[in-house]
């Protein structure tokens, strides 16, 4: 890695980072105020230290910390390579939520429906179908748009409720454990489950690790990946190209629906082993954020993975030692998403100006409006 | 000139990340006096205009209106001291009446209603004492594009402008609505206006300035009048070298026919017919040029016969290939060469590097692509001889080509389209906004492609562009092809007419 590109990735991180930082200083705020303030240590300064600190400690400071952290960034790693290769092809995929649904619900009967195959062949089996109710939910929304130019927002937006009520239906109905009042599917076989790599670390985190490089290798070293960032960077350029932009935005939806799929057929494969109604719930709408977060790239997805999985693991032992609420690390989501997409915010608090090269960033806002 | 000073500029400097914009930039603007801004796109002569009129701030030396010293925050202030801006893209909304558009943001009211009565009164009055010939009641949106620049002067007279900028207001003129237009400049300067006309073309600098100022890369690099000038000696200070203005080419030697368009018609996004019927043929080795005002159906065609546009009805064959209606790719692959109109949204992706964009439509060819994976080393090797070959001038290939200036955007396009081995060139505007030397290069760079036996289409708005170029000139009108005139035959005066709907005895077909 050359001087050039090292400064290029600092450039690219610069305004994440000063993100984080801005929001974790807003989160200390808050939990400072709903602390003791005036009467504990150092003015209920040493309260919002200890509750960032349990915060960290339960992220990363053990190694069963860790182990927890990898484990809850898994699905968030596949969900936000899905919205960050579909945000590649100038499309905002909200029904990364949907998709995750289908795929976990696919994912699931196969798991529990098929018996008596060896592992070999049931455990993929179990997550190419995954991958299938992903591909084709994603799929839709794709074909709407290609089609009739109707807005991938609005249509991923209905297509999740779809998706929620089919699972509704069906964990309810036909494929609901007998053997349990609770709205779920049976265990899927253990010839389902993906084995574990660490005691608690199923094989699922390296697919992720995995899929990013995937995904790295399809968008920046193939023409696939060449034509669907063209169609992204600037549909009539690529029309003018000779690049077919409805065959492409079809495929870029697709592609990122069958991640979102594979996101939930891991959870149920590697966490869950069965799928449970509304237990998968909000990691869809997370990798919005994650991506945006990450800035649309592979590397940026995986770092801002591991932060949301670690925030989300580290609460339970910040609430532990200081009874400081876990949701306090959704209102730190939230700042970090306020902040990264309003990014006009951040430079004016840093004054970082903007340089040349941010010209061609994909911004939440452009995501918008363009038909 | 002992006239009183309306404005003037001292030591001026701006500078940009990176960029001199103006440096030390000395003005002075005399009452009721025209002052040519000269220079190549890039020079900073709107970086200058922008100052004067509140947009930017320098970052050293004064401003001066009527000897008082100024800092002018915004286009409100600059409109209350007096200046008054007709920008290159007009700022009106198509359906209000001109009345209304003119009194938007200075509404004049009566109790709480809108006092119109008054306003239509004023713009009566101002449009007879300088001879401007607008209709308060019309709508915007019917009225011609020398019209509604009309209301912008008005506009800006309303609001008591006595210095008025134009920038670069004849661009979208044919040469009979700039000549009214320089009526118009007479009239407003004998009444005392002061006008500081921004232009790159030498021509019409020549013609109505008092005095002509030249910018090169931020400075200014020579004060001359018309008198003591010439086309070719503004050139040469515009661009620092002698240029050739003129295009130096052999007579054509038309072959087979190439490009058969036959009998079209196409429908602009409204769903308008715009192009009614046209047949055009091009054949190897000459260049066709197709003249018209902006708007009278030459995108839309170009768009059609390059598969961008769905075509109504008729045929487009290319090299005895029937390619009515196919897809860009097949179009391409046919051996088309396809310089767009915008530049900006169609032929470059800004966000990507040179390298990139010099493969956008090759990208999945032998050597840039095995199979499915890109061959990064060897799209960097094509770009590094291209931007050689052309001149581009860029530090390195890897650049985003939005980091270039028009001329260089321009050059990535034609070497894009012209380092393949193509038998039809279709090139739209292709000097638009490009600076004189890069123009040059361009010409002779479509010269040799028909002198290599290539058939050439070019479309342009600049009059003399088309007439250096083409070997036979297709003028467009309100959708149709009015005339084909030989190069060689034609006039400026002619095409003129031509272009304004004007039939003409004894000229085309």
């Amino acid at each position: 890695m050359n001087a050039q590109t090292v400064r290029k990735l600092g450039r690219a991180a610069l305004l994440p980072l000063l993100s984080i930082f801005t929001a974790l200083l807003v989160g200390g705020v808050i939990i400072w105020l709903s602390g003791p303030k005036f009467n504990g240590d150092w003015f209920g300064i040493k309260f919002v230290l200890d509750g960032y600190g349990g915060l960290f400690l339960g992220a990363f400071g053990t190694q069963k910390a860790i182990i927890g952290t990898l484990v809850r960034a898994t699905p968030y790693i596949f969900a936000g390579l899905a919205v960050a290769l579909a945000f590649r092809c100038g499309l905002f995929n909200i029904g990364a939520e949907g998709q995750l649904t289908m795929g976990a619900l696919l994912a699931a009967g196969v798991g529990f429906g098929v018996k008596g195959m060896p592992l070999i062949i049931h455990l993929p089996l179990t997550l190419l179908a995954g991958m299938l109710g992903g591909f084709v939910w994603g799929m839709i929304p794709g074909f709407l748009k290609a089609r009739t130019g109707a807005h991938e927002v609005i249509t991923t937006i209905m297509l999740n409720y779809i998706a929620a009520q089919i699972s509704g239906y069906l964990l309810n109905g036909p494929w609901k454990d007998p053997t349990n009042v609770t709205a779920q599917t049976p265990k899927i076989a253990e010839s389902a489950r993906l084995p574990a790599l660490l005691p608690g670390l199923h094989w699922g985190v390296v697919l992720a690790f995995l899929a990013a490089i995937a995904v790295w290798y399809f968008l920046w070293k193939t023409t696939w990946g060449f034509e669907i960032r063209t169609v992204g960077a600037n549909s009539s350029a690529a029309k003018y190209a000779g690049i077919n932009v409805s065959r492409n935005i079809v495929l870029a939806m697709g592609l990122s629906g069958l991640l979102a799929g594979l996101a939930g057929a891991v959870q149920v494969a590697g966490v869950n082993y069965r799928s449970t109604l509304g237990f998968n719930v909000g990691y869809g709408f997370d990798s919005i954020a994650i991506a945006l977060l990450g800035r649309n790239t592979a590397l940026g997805v995986v770092l801002s993975s591991l932060l949301f999985g670690g925030l989300r693991n580290g609460a339970t032992i910040m609430q532990f030692r200081t009874q400081i609420s876990s949701d306090i690390i959704s209102v730190i989501q939230a700042l970090i998403l306020i902040f990264v997409a309003a990014e006009q915010i951040i430079r004016w608090i840093y004054r970082v100006p903007a340089t040349p090269d941010d010209a061609g960033q994909a911004t939440l806002s452009k995501g918008w409006g363009k038909s | 000139m002992d006239r009183e000073v309306v404005l003037e500029a001292r030591n001026v400097t701006k500078t940009f990340p990176g960029v001199v914009a103006n440096k030390d930039v000395n003005l002075k603007l005399h009452r009721g006096e025209v002052l040519a801004l000269l220079g190549e796109n890039g020079a900073g002569k709107t970086t200058l205009m922008n100052i004067l009129y509140g947009l930017y701030h320098q970052d050293s030396g004064e401003m001066l209106v009527r000897g008082e010293a100024v800092r002018i925050s915004s286009p409100s202030e600059s409109i209350r001291r007096g200046i008054g801006m007709v920008h290159q893209h007009f700022m009106l909304v198509p359906v209000f009446t001109v009345a209304e558009n003119i009194m938007l943001g200075a509404e004049t009211v009566k109790g709480l209603s809108l006092d119109s009565a008054t306003v239509r009164k004023r713009i009566t009055e101002l449009s007879e004492e300088y001879n401007l010939n607008v209709d308060p009641d019309a709508y915007v949106k019917d009225l011609s594009v020398g019209q509604q620049q009309r209301v912008e002067i008005i506009k800006a007279l309303y609001r008591k402008a006595d210095i008025l900028i134009l920038d670069e207001p004849t661009a979208v003129l044919t040469p009979q609505e700039a000549d009214q237009l320089f009526a118009v400049i007479r009239t407003l300067k004998a009444q005392g206006t002061s006008v500081i006309f921004i232009s790159h073309k030498l021509k019409e600098v020549l013609a109505i300035s008092d005095r002509i100022m030249v910018l090169r890369r931020g400075q200014v690099v020579g004060e001359t009048s018309p008198e003591g000038a010439t086309e070719r000696s503004l050139a040469e200070m515009m661009v620092g070298r002698s240029v050739l203005l003129e295009v130096d080419k052999a007579p054509a030697q038309p072959g087979a026919v190439v490009l058969n368009i036959h009998d079209i018609c196409v429908n602009d996004d409204r769903g308008q017919q715009v192009v009614n019927n046209v047949s055009l043929e091009v054949r190897a080795g000459e260049i066709v040029g197709i003249a018209g005002v902006q708007g009278n159906g030459q995108t839309e065609l170009i768009e059609a016969i390059t598969g961008l546009r769905p075509t109504k009805s008729g045929k487009v064959v290319i090299g005895g290939q029937d390619l009515t209606n196919a897809v860009p790719r097949k179009i391409t692959e046919a051996g088309t060469a396809h310089v767009p109109e915008d530049r900006q949204e169609d032929g470059l992706v800004l966000s990507y590097s040179i390298a990139d964009n010099m493969v956008l439509n090759t990208y999945y060819l032998a050597p840039f692509a095995h199979g499915v994976v890109l061959d990064e080393a060897k799209i960097r090797e094509n770009a590094d001889e291209l931007v050689k070959k052309f001149d581009v001038r860029t530090p390195s290939a890897v650049v985003p080509v939005g980091n270039l200036s028009g001329g260089n955007k321009q050059k990535v396009i034609i070497a894009r389209e012209l380092s393949r081995p193509v038998k039809l060139v279709i090139a739209s505007q292709p000097t638009r906004g490009v600076d004189v030397g890069s123009i040059e290069f361009i010409h002779k760079t479509i010269v040799a492609e028909r002198d290599r036996g290539a058939a050439v289409l070019v479309i342009s708005a600049e009059l003399d562009e088309i007439m250096s170029l083409a070997d036979r000139i297709a003028v467009m009108y309100h959708g149709e092809v009015v005339a084909i005139v030989p190069g060689d035959q034609a006039t400026r005066e002619d095409l003129g007419l031509l272009m304004a709907g004007a039939k003409l005895e004894g000229v085309g077909t």
